[in-house]
């Protein structure tokens, strides 16, 4: 039996990038596109050299926007996938869309192409918020995506929404939660805004004074709680600290993120976790499209970091205590061949006396004020 | 050499009228050497000197200059600490010359320094000459300042020299009237040795170098000599002069002459300022007056951030103390912040330079607890206590009372702002003396403030109540008695002791008050509420509250980008290590400087 490896294939374009995104992505030109998906294609083709041995469980398109690719990009490097790797019959396969940028057809396409779950980028049902964040299109445009989306077929989605935004109130938070979960996605995400260095968000909220201006800490943290209760109502259970999903519609791409699976990022700055090393691909546009992977790969990479046996305990906690149901002793000890419990005694001894941490064998998972205090706890395990 | 040929002076002047610039000047528009000694191999033990690498600057200098009326003449000028702390280093630095340059800013006038130095000086009965710096300066009003300088200080000043040390213009004119206008020193070589000592350097090669003014006799190579009040005896093993930058050997330096001796000396504290330099076998019959045990004014603990350094701090004092006579330090211990040491200094800004050289030179991360004046507490069973550490004070039931320390003020201040420095002083418990007005629309205000009250933050108090304009001087008067109490803070029902001070009865409510307002501004929320209640005599007379953190989670998509977030909570607790663990909170280290400057707002 073969290994398992996800793939997380990176599109670094937007149609316009927002006030808060911090990510690697940027406007660019149908040529630069084209440019940019040749290279992917074969990186794709190079890196499948290297892993002969395992089988694709999982592909994520993540950005960016990979829904302001034409459809016919998505289809070619899906082709390149399944040519150059074994890709398993059930893999779960999704791409990060945007409304207003989907359209009938692409959609029909990219499900031809292989393509079985969407992630809709949302973030609010107000579209007072949606200019706030920059965001390029109206709830309107959200609701016609989603039905083109079910139209075609796509019959496991997800909606992000963003809790937090500059203006918000738990009122209008707890609107937009609601109107997404009537239309019954399969699975929500909600984060929280995160004011993040170099953002256009950061100039304005980033200060002292700026941050008055943001919901207060506990607005904030209402929200937060509202969240769980109202998409209990519908059916939804939290099974990672801002992911919910009705049963059996958990991500498992993001799940292997969060139990140790090894991973490939391919494209522009996507990271990787291979055989305990963890790197990431070349940041910048022009040196990665100038680099001749067929004669030497390793210019694509950057910051390569072999992990020990104590890295790969510390990422097994902090990682996996995001999940509800904790981190497995069981687990841990085939793992490591160490016992959990003992190794960690005077961290999680203490913090199940703040009552942070709970034991429910073979799990140790964080109680409800422990997923509010996540840092707290994951600090003492870094 | 001559001594008629020799000048001893030095330049006195408020902050920032251009003393070091004029120094500077006068530096470059003379020589080195003189002729003769330019012939005589002293260039070799230049070298010597150089191979060393002992460059250090001084305190002094030696230049020679070539007058108009043909001859060479021996310049000494002596430098002084610029500021109230350093009041009797500059006493001793005056008592060291024979003149003195007086230099007003063309378009400031005279300041509060300027009025203190100049009678200091007329105190040592130094001959002043005046020159009138900045004449380049748009606002420069030179034949105001010069009618200003005659009307207040009552020296001549109509034919001072308007310069400009910046663009050198007049420094000529600077020259001949140090050579013209100030006298030549007086003494005898043949008397035995008296030298005053103005000055030290630790050097690690050659011990203590001692910076003397010779009054009478000689002294050379071989000297066995006594320090009249340390009453230390060494053999000389050294003496020279200063070159700009240089300690430059000769053969010997008699009545009249500046320079340095070194004899093997471990200890700056077997040389104080302001002894006596004397022979051994042939002593002077009086030692020179004015000569002071220098003693701290202000203490306060200095404690390292991070508790293991605590060897690399009491080093790091050892090495600053070799230079420093007046630097005071004693192993001391806080329940809150661990071993650290209380440490004396001659007032705020000798100690933020201390703090500084420690942070920047020993690379140290300090925690300071609030500076405190000597307080003395006479006790019920008739013990006197001097008191520097506020945990150190006794019972209340066991005191009879208390005094504090009380200094003479003089501020000087454009018309416009007597009325908010005024308030300000009596804020500050100050007690009126006088107001006195001069020409020019300017005050000086004479007030008797209580040292507490001046300590932390009242100059910077001062400069914002008026924009700027108003200068500070003050000397000790003495004690007084008080109704002082010790304030405690509380953090979480526990008495953080580094936070205690000694306040005013009548303040304590106030400054309680707005600590606790502070404090709940730096302490961040933890797992648990955290009352911060500040107390008198275990009354407790304000009080605040930390909530409890209710949310920190990193809610956010960060894909497989794990570094990421590791990065983010190792910067998270990073940060936690800055703090102090007291009882069961967490108080960064900024929270025990805050509390000093409650004012700044």
């Amino acid at each position: 039996m073969g290994k398992r490896i996800q793939l997380y294939i990176h599109i670094p374009f937007c149609v316009r990038k927002c006030r808060y995104c911090d990510f690697l992505s940027f406007p660019a030109q149908e040529f630069e596109m084209d440019m940019y998906v040749r290279q992917l294609i074969e990186e794709i083709k190079v890196q499948s050299r290297f892993y002969t041995d395992y089988t694709v469980s999982t592909i994520f398109f993540g950005g960016g926007t990979p829904s302001i690719l034409k459809s016919v990009y998505i289809t070619n490097i899906m082709s390149a996938v399944y040519a150059n790797w074994v890709v398993e019959a059930s893999a779960e396969i999704s791409l990060e869309a945007n409304p207003g940028t989907l359209s009938q057809e692409r959609l029909l396409n990219y499900k031809a192409a292989g393509i079985n779950r969407l992630s809709i980028g949302l973030q609010s049902a107000n579209d007072t918020e949606l200019k706030v964040l920059g965001r390029i299109h109206s709830f309107e445009d959200f609701l016609t995506s989603y039905e083109y989306a079910r139209d075609a077929g796509f019959d496991n989605i997800n909606v992000d929404l963003i809790s937090g935004i500059p203006g918000q109130n738990t009122d209008s938070w707890k609107n937009s939660l609601r109107r997404v979960a009537m239309l019954k996605p399969e699975h929500v995400s909600a984060y929280s805004l995160i004011v993040e260095e170099g953002t256009p968000f950061h100039d304005i909220y980033g200060s002292e004074e700026g941050r008055k201006l943001l919901p207060d800490e506990d607005t904030d943290r209402e929200m937060y709680h509202a969240t769980a209760a109202i998409l209990r109502e519908y059916g939804y259970s939290r099974y990672e600290i801002s992911n919910y999903a009705r049963k059996g519609c958990e991500c498992r791409h993001n799940l292997g993120y969060w139990t140790g699976e090894e991973y490939l990022g391919l494209g522009l700055g996507a990271s990787s976790y291979t055989m305990n090393r963890r790197f990431h691909v070349e940041k910048d546009i022009n040196n990665y499209l100038h680099i001749d992977m067929n004669r030497d790969i390793t210019p694509l990479y950057e910051d390569v970091q072999e992990l020990t046996a104590e890295d790969r305990m510390s990422e097994f906690m902090i990682l996996g205590l995001r999940l509800t149901r904790g981190v497995s002793s069981a687990e841990f000890a085939e793992r490591f061949g160490i016992n959990m419990i003992d190794r960690y005694f005077y961290d999680i001894d203490k913090h199940i006396r703040h009552g942070l941490l709970e034991s429910n064998p073979p799990y140790i998972r964080l109680t409800e004020k422990g997923l509010d205090l996540a840092n707290v706890v994951m600090q003492d395990f870094v | 050499m001559d001594k008629s040929k020799i000048r001893n002076f030095c330049i006195i002047a408020h902050i920032d009228h251009g003393k070091s610039t004029l120094s500077d000047r006068i530096i470059e528009q003379t020589g080195l050497l003189t002729s003769r000694e330019m012939q005589n191999q002293v260039l070799d033990n230049m070298d010597l000197e150089r191979e060393r690498g002992i460059t250090i600057k001084s305190q002094a200098v030696r230049t020679v200059y070539r007058a108009k009326d043909g001859n060479e003449y021996m310049l000494n000028l002596i430098d002084t600490p610029g500021h109230v702390d350093f009041n009797y280093e500059v006493s001793r630095s005056l008592a060291a010359c024979d003149g003195a340059i007086l230099v007003v800013d063309a378009a400031q006038g005279i300041e509060a320094q300027t009025l203190a130095n100049v009678y200091m000086a007329l105190d040592h009965d130094l001959e002043i000459f005046t020159v009138i710096n900045k004449i380049d300066l748009p606002s420069a009003r030179p034949d105001d300042v010069a009618r200003e300088v005659e009307d207040v200080i009552g020296i001549e000043a109509m034919s001072a020299p308007r310069i400009s040390a910046k663009n050198g213009i007049g420094i000529d004119e600077v020259l001949e009237g140090i050579v013209h206008s100030l006298p030549a020193p007086s003494g005898d070589e043949k008397a035995p040795l008296k030298a005053l000592i103005f000055d030290s350097l630790y050097d690690s090669y050659r011990g203590v170098i001692v910076f003397m003014r010779i009054f009478d006799g000689t002294i050379r190579k071989g000297t066995r000599v006594h320090m009249c009040a340390t009453g230390a005896d060494v053999d000389v093993v050294e003496v020279g002069y200063f070159g700009a930058g240089q300690f430059i050997p000769c053969e010997e330096l008699s009545a009249g002459m500046v320079g340095y001796f070194t004899a093997s000396i471990k200890d700056v504290r077997q040389t104080m300022v302001g002894d006596t330099v004397t022979e051994t076998d042939n002593p002077c019959a009086e030692a020179l007056p004015g000569y002071k045990k220098v003693t701290p004014m202000v203490y306060c603990g200095l404690y390292p951030a991070d508790g293991r350094k605590y060897p690399d701090l009491r080093d790091a004092l050892e090495k600053l103390q070799l230079n420093d006579a007046s630097l005071f330090y004693e192993p001391e211990t806080s329940i809150a912040l661990g071993f650290g040491f209380r440490c004396g200094f001659l007032g705020l800004l000798h100690l933020e330079i201390v703090q500084e050289r420690l942070e920047r030179e020993y690379s140290l991360d300090l925690v300071t607890t609030a500076p405190s004046v000597i307080y003395k507490i006479y006790r019920t069973d008739g013990d006197i206590i001097e008191l520097t550490n506020p945990t150190n004070m006794p019972d209340p039931s066991e005191i009879e009372h208390m005094e504090e320390p009380i200094v003479r003020a003089e501020i000087m201040v454009t018309k416009e702002y007597v009325g908010s420095i005024m308030t300000l002083c009596q804020e500050r418990r100050g007690r009126y003396l006088s107001t006195e007005y001069m020409e020019m629309n300017r005050a000086i205000l004479r007030y008797e403030l209580p040292l507490n009250e001046i300590i932390y933050d009242f100059f910077d108090a001062l400069k914002s109540k008026s924009r700027g304009y108003a200068s500070l001087d003050y000397e000790l008067k003495g004690y007084e008695t008080s109704k002082l109490v010790k304030l405690d803070i509380l953090v979480n029902r526990e008495e953080v002791d580094a936070l205690s001070f000694i306040v005013h009865a009548d303040t304590a409510y106030e400054r309680g008050r707005r600590m606790c307002e502070r404090l709940k501004e730096e302490i961040p929320r933890q797992l648990f509420e955290i009352p911060i209640q500040a107390a008198v005599n275990s009354k407790i007379i304000a009080r605040e509250t930390v909530k409890a953190m209710r949310k920190d989670v990193l809610a956010k998509c960060y894909g497989g980008d794990i570094t990421r977030k590791k990065k983010l909570l190792e910067k998270q607790k990073e940060g936690k290590k800055r703090m102090r663990q007291v009882g069961n909170v967490e108080i960064p280290q900024q929270a025990f400087m805050s509390v000093l400057k409650l004012d700044e707002e």
